[in-house]
């Protein structure tokens, strides 16, 4: 019978982005002893990318902005179907979670009066993302990973979490194995947060890391807890094409705050052809008013390149699929061209994105002071994931909880850029408090030894297949082009279908993987853990998909091209039967409170 | 077009390991890292290896490639002579778990032992700071730094003399520097870099610099600073003097 090396804790947080440190920092400050589990080393995950900056009404750069407005953008980003609890709180703490950031010792870039600066993003009416040069991630994990070190959390590097636990219904820890020995261990906890972050490496083109499997989503849904959302797949629309090896990686829409503009291989700036109604209020009409937004003028409306990030992607679609696609199958975006606007534009660009820079010079061998990029769409963000309860993010498990991209909710059918970031420090908070609350008011859990056993052997079985069973790089690989082919951009119900038909075969196929070696580090048995979390996120997706019959946010149906405004009424909401079948339903969004339709009203 | 080359991948474990050779195609545009998990997919599906962002941003995917420590993921096979087999192996400066992975957690407890960022009360009434932009950029190249550890692993001083419990290296010099430049910060590390850390053990070789992917000025931008800093606390003789006095 497989050991366990075992670990005891009031709150046990699984994943170590930004959501999941600022969870346990919470957590720990309000007494609960924390352990964090996390895949990969501190420091490492995903919001390590992140680029742009941290959403937040600071009203630094621009005095109209503030809580009101940040929510209207947001509610209207998510096409309506955020929970709009979130979306309320989200915008009133962003700030203060920001500044807490400072005080932890991030150093934002300032304003001429010393002030945190804020610059334009896709979809905010007014300059709102706080940032760090276009390494904001970076910034603030590392913000929190320095100051969390400090308050006493263990963590757990390396380790994949196999099965979350329960005493009767309610949650009581987690079972996984350390990536270093592969020994298995139990973490039991009175409360779990989950801060595993999303599902792209379900589809081929991704700016996503391998961690993003969609672990928490799988385990959570195995336990027991609603999904919902899981139709809406955020397509960032600029993600690196060439070369081949680096398809995928982000390209961060502060360049086209910056005043980056895409254009098609006729010379054509192609997104002035389509704004959407209800953006055309505040959207540039002349390419001259857009330069201006981008460079601070309070009078300018932004230029169409900054509208919400599925429309953007789209377009490129579009233009890719007319044949008016850059060589490599994207389009041009370009920021040299502002030489023709600004002296020295050459060290402003490499000041104001010097990451981008430095990828393009290192990956590409390209100078973007000099040269268009070409980009087009990746798999970048999950709007849905575990259904929470907007103030507490507990999820329908009592004392299981989530924040971050693990969480759905805060963005509706689409996600501003920007509003990641503030969503894990705002969400993480929450969580953390929450939990460590009812880890409080909550007795000793009790563990099913019989059900560690079980997850114990079922992660063995692989071993003992051996090397002649199914390759699970090959079975992840095929279903990442399943479900980039027939489950992307652009849906059709016949496409899902045979995805759907896909799925299942891959799934009999990932119980047949076999792997050589040991337990000791081996990425081989690592990815048929994986796969078995990314085969429940792809049917999630797929399903949902199918049942959302228009066009919305993140989805956009072939064969129902317009938005309905009746579908605007739900959201739909994923979970597992009794005979593990998985059960996919309408469910009526909570009535919004007058006061907050009456901000929505005041913002139009 | 597709062409054959051949890596020679060091494979074990911390009893001892071999190199071996692996054949793969490979195309324009591709990285070490590419061919890495092109040979894991198709010919050793246990071959350890960490990664993660691969844009270099997170500081996973370190190894020493022909020798000279690098990132995988940023390492264009363009640049490097395929005629020849690309030597891939672990960082020296830590010991082995497996294949290409090294067990890198001494870094993350000798961190623990600098004192934690201190700022001043804020500057405004609500609760907020001023400070200027000329201020922020000098500590910000410090903080672009993505705990890849390469400079960790050149640095003679723990790859060859292995004097991890007396020094903590360049990385965290530049996490030092990093806090002790911070313009909020009030903690005083002197006396620790001096007497708990030892900084006297840098002798400015610079490798550590010459092998940052982010290249970060790690020598004469922080460790030099930092060192002036102990010597005009330390070794200053009228400041001694005024000591005695």
């Amino acid at each position: 019978m497989p050991e366990f090396q075992r670990f005891s804790y009031d709150v046990l947080v699984i994943g170590a982005g930004g959501a999941g440190l600022r969870a346990a920092i919470e957590a720990g400050a309000a007494g609960a002893k924390v352990g964090v589990v996390c895949k990969s080393l501190l420091g490492k995950a995903h919001t390590v990318m992140a680029e742009g900056g941290i959403a937040a009404a600071l009203a630094n750069v621009d005095d109209r902005d503030n809580w009101r407005v940040h929510f209207a953008d947001t509610m209207r980003g998510g096409q309506y179907l955020n929970n709009w609890r979130m979306a309320e709180l989200h915008a009133k703490e962003a700030p203060e979670c920001v500044r807490e950031l400072e005080a932890w010792g991030a150093l934002f870039d300032r304003t001429t009066d010393g002030k945190i600066l804020q610059r334009n993003f896709g979809g905010h009416r007014y300059p709102r993302l706080a940032h760090v040069g276009d390494r904001t991630g970076l910034e603030m994990i590392r913000t929190l990973q320095d100051h969390g070190i400090h308050t006493g959390m263990e963590v757990h590097m390396e380790c994949t979490v196999l099965s979350l636990l329960l005493d009767g219904n309610r949650i009581a820890g987690a079972c996984g194995y350390d990536r270093e020995r592969g020994r298995f261990q139990l973490w039991d906890a009175k409360a779990v947060v989950l801060a595993t972050g999303g599902i792209g490496r379900a589809f081929k083109v991704t700016s996503n890391s391998w961690e993003y499997t969609g672990d928490g989503l799988a385990l959570a849904y195995r336990a027991g807890a609603e999904l919902q959302d899981m139709e809406f797949v955020q397509f960032h629309p600029t993600g690196m094409v060439w070369p081949i090896s680096v398809s995928g990686i982000l390209v961060t829409e502060g360049v086209r705050g910056e005043g980056g503009v895409l254009r098609n291989s006729e010379g054509r700036r192609f997104m002035f052809d389509d704004i959407p109604d209800l953006y055309k209020e505040q959207t540039a009409d002349s390419e001259e008013e857009g330069w201006r937004y981008t460079q601070g003028d309070k009078n300018a409306r932004r230029p169409p390149e900054l509208l919400t990030r599925d429309h953007v992607a789209r377009c490129i679609n579009r233009e890719v699929k007319a044949g008016r696609g850059s060589p490599h199958g994207g389009v041009f975006l370009d920021i040299s061209w502002i030489k023709e606007r600004m002296p020295k534009s050459e060290e402003h660009i490499k000041r104001k994105l010097p990451s981008m820079y430095h990828q393009f010079k290192q990956l590409a061998d390209l100078d973007i002071t000099k040269e268009p990029m070409e980009v087009g769409p990746t798999t970048h963000y999950m709007m849905g994931g575990i259904r929470v309860d907007g103030d507490s993010q507990m999820s329908s498990v009592p004392g299981l909880f989530a924040a971050g991209e693990a969480a759905a909710g805060l963005h509706g059918a689409n996600r501003l850029g920007g509003n990641s970031l503030s969503d894990l420090v705002v969400f993480g908070r929450r969580a953390g408090r929450f939990a460590a609350e009812f880890a409080n008011a909550n007795g000793p859990v009790t563990i099913d030894e019989e059900e560690l056993q079980t997850a114990a052997t079922a992660a063995l079985a692989p071993f003992d297949r051996g090397p002649a069973g199914e390759n699970p790089y090959q079975i992840q690989y095929d279903l990442q082009e399943t479900m980039q082919d027939l489950v992307g951009i652009v849906r059709v119900e016949s496409e899902m279908q045979q995805a759907l038909d896909a799925i299942g075969q891959l799934s009999t196929r990932a119980e047949r993987t076999g792997i050589a070696g040991n337990r000791e580090y081996n990425n081989g048995w690592h990815t048929t853990i994986d796969i078995g979390n990314m085969m429940v996120v792809s049917e999630a997706i797929t399903r949902a998909a199918l049942l959302r019959k228009e066009s919305r946010g993140a989805q956009f149906r072939e064969d129902f091209p317009n938005k309905d405004s009746e579908w605007g009424k739900y959201n739909i909401v994923i979970r597992r039967s009794a005979d593990g079948e998985m059960q996919v339903e309408r469910r009526a969004l909570t009535p919004m409170p007058d006061e907050l339709k009456k901000v929505i009203e005041e913002m139009k | 077009m597709a062409t054959p080359a051949t890596f020679r991948i060091w494979r074990g474990n911390s009893a001892g390991g071999a190199f071996r050779d692996y054949t793969t195609a490979v195309e324009e545009g591709m990285v070490v890292l590419d061919a890495v998990h092109r040979i894991q997919a198709q010919q050793a599906p246990d071959l350890a290896v960490r990664w993660n962002c691969k844009a270099g941003k997170c500081g996973s995917c370190s190894a020493e490639i022909n020798g000279m420590p690098s990132l995988m993921c940023m390492t264009r096979l363009s640049a490097i002579d395929l005629n020849m087999p690309v030597i891939v192996e672990p960082m020296h400066a830590f010991p082995v778990i497996r294949d290409l992975v090294t067990d890198v957690s001494w870094n993350f407890q000798a961190k623990k032992t600098i004192k934690q960022f201190k700022p001043r009360p804020p500057d405004a009434a609500d609760g907020t700071w001023r400070i200027q932009q000329a201020d922020v950029e000098r500590v910000q190249e410090f903080r672009k730094c993505i705990e890849c550890f390469l400079c960790q692993d050149v640095c003679h001083v723990l790859r060859e003399h292995h004097k991890h419990d007396e020094f903590i290296g360049p990385r965290l010099l530049v996490y030092s520097a990093a806090l002790e430049m911070h313009p909020l910060d009030t903690e005083d590390r002197v006396s620790d870099l001096r007497h708990k850390h030892n900084i006297g053990y840098c002798n400015i070789t610079t490798c550590c610099r010459q092998v940052c992917p982010e290249s970060i000025t790690i020598t004469e931008n922080a460790i030099i600073p930092l060192k002036e800093r102990v010597v005009d606390r330390y070794f200053d003789p009228l400041k001694r003097l005024f000591r005695i006095l």
